[in-house]
């Protein structure tokens, strides 16, 4: 019945799979992702643009790094922690690392729920993602004051590179805003998801057009951008 | 009850409006095992450094296991793997430019080591 009066329903049977879809995806002189809504396209399009801002800030600091005469501080020494009568290196850091890969897992759970119109579980993962984030934002808060407090600043610190409090601060608060962005985000889609916003077509912010449950997807595209950063931040300026 | 009742009203309705568009919709479990790896493959990126392990072999598990995690994300998480190789390549190809921008600036950053050491002595 809606598949006769709805013809595009039938569209998704004529595109042709692999290269030669690609070709007549960006050849067919119309809408060039054929099955991904324009909000989805636009998150992506945004990611890769957020990407070559983190592109450029771990090439500035691999510059820093290699062209300066003064050693780096160790890393793995200058993030250990004192536990227990003894330094655990990076111990803080790799804690970071779990809440983060942990808050993703959720999101995905969340998409999926999400798809399932099962509003409860969405909304309650969503808050959970949301706080690990929160916890994550901590941390990080955290280890500011502590390298702060141990005379780390943007112009010097005790241990070598001057340059390493500026890539330091600038590299690790640039994803601690974009986590806090996140979280944010998280939260006013969960009380929407929660209060039924997507099921009866309420409009509303940002666009002011009736939302569907693919906003937690996008969302969820965002947050796991974030852990992505985080991954190379971690690899590069942490463990390198 | 009735609550789900309004559910079952309201999806032929929004499944109508917008036909072109496919959800993604996959098993629990694969998230699940996709966080476990991610999990693991942290422990693992831990553990160099907790080991202490040193110059090639360090670098190459590190950038091993970052891009193992970054795969993952990207492929399961943000349901790469699912879409069409028109966003695929869109969104994947042109970040591998940026591996030119390294490049050049690898050269340069010797070049300044070079200066730095020639014209400024061991340590400034």
């Amino acid at each position: 019945m809606s598949a006769e009066t709805h013809p595009s329903v039938r569209e998704p049977l004529r595109r042709p799979a692999g290269l030669a879809g690609f070709a007549s995806d960006w050849a067919s002189d119309q809408r060039t992702f054929k099955n991904v809504s324009w909000g989805k396209a636009m998150m992506w399009i945004f990611l890769l643009s957020d990407t070559f801002v983190f592109g450029c800030f771990l090439i500035a600091y691999m510059s820093a790094r290699m062209s300066t005469a003064v050693p780096w501080p160790n890393p793995s020494e200058v993030f250990a922690l004192h536990i227990g009568g003894a330094d655990v290196p990076l111990i803080l850091i790799a804690i970071m690392t779990f809440v983060l890969i942990t808050s993703s897992g959720t999101m995905a759970m969340a998409v999926n729920y999400g798809y399932r119109h099962d509003r409860k579980k969405t909304a309650l993962l969503m808050v959970i993602t949301a706080l690990f984030g929160a916890t994550f934002v901590g941390m990080q808060a955290f280890e500011w004051t502590k390298l702060i407090t141990e005379g780390v600043r943007p112009w010097g610190n005790p241990w070598g590179a001057p340059q390493f409090g500026s890539t330091f601060f600038m590299i690790t608060g640039f994803h601690g805003t974009h986590v806090t962005i996140g979280v944010i985000f998280l939260l006013i889609i969960a009380r929407k998801v929660w209060r039924g916003d997507f099921e009866t077509g309420k409009r509303g912010f940002f666009t002011s057009r009736k939302g569907q449950y693919e906003i937690v997807e996008i969302t969820g595209l965002y947050w796991h951008f974030v852990d992505l950063v985080w991954v190379f931040i971690f690899a590069f300026f942490y463990l390198w | 009850m009735a609550e789900t009742t309004a559910h079952t009203d309201t999806i032929p309705q929004a499944a109508s409006q917008a036909p072109a568009q496919e959800h993604q919709q996959h098993p629990i479990g694969l998230y699940l095992v996709v966080w476990l790896l991610l999990f693991v493959l942290s422990t693992f990126s831990y553990l160099v450094d907790y080991v202490g392990l040193q110059g090639y072999l360090r670098w190459s598990l590190i950038l091993i296991f970052m891009l193992l995690k970054a795969g993952l994300i990207v492929a399961i998480f943000m349901h790469m793997a699912w879409e069409r190789l028109a966003l695929i390549y869109a969104i994947l190809l042109p970040p591998l430019l940026v591996l030119v921008f390294v490049a050049l600036m690898v050269s340069e950053s010797h070049y300044v080591l070079l200066s730095r050491l020639t014209f400024f002595g061991a340590a400034p």
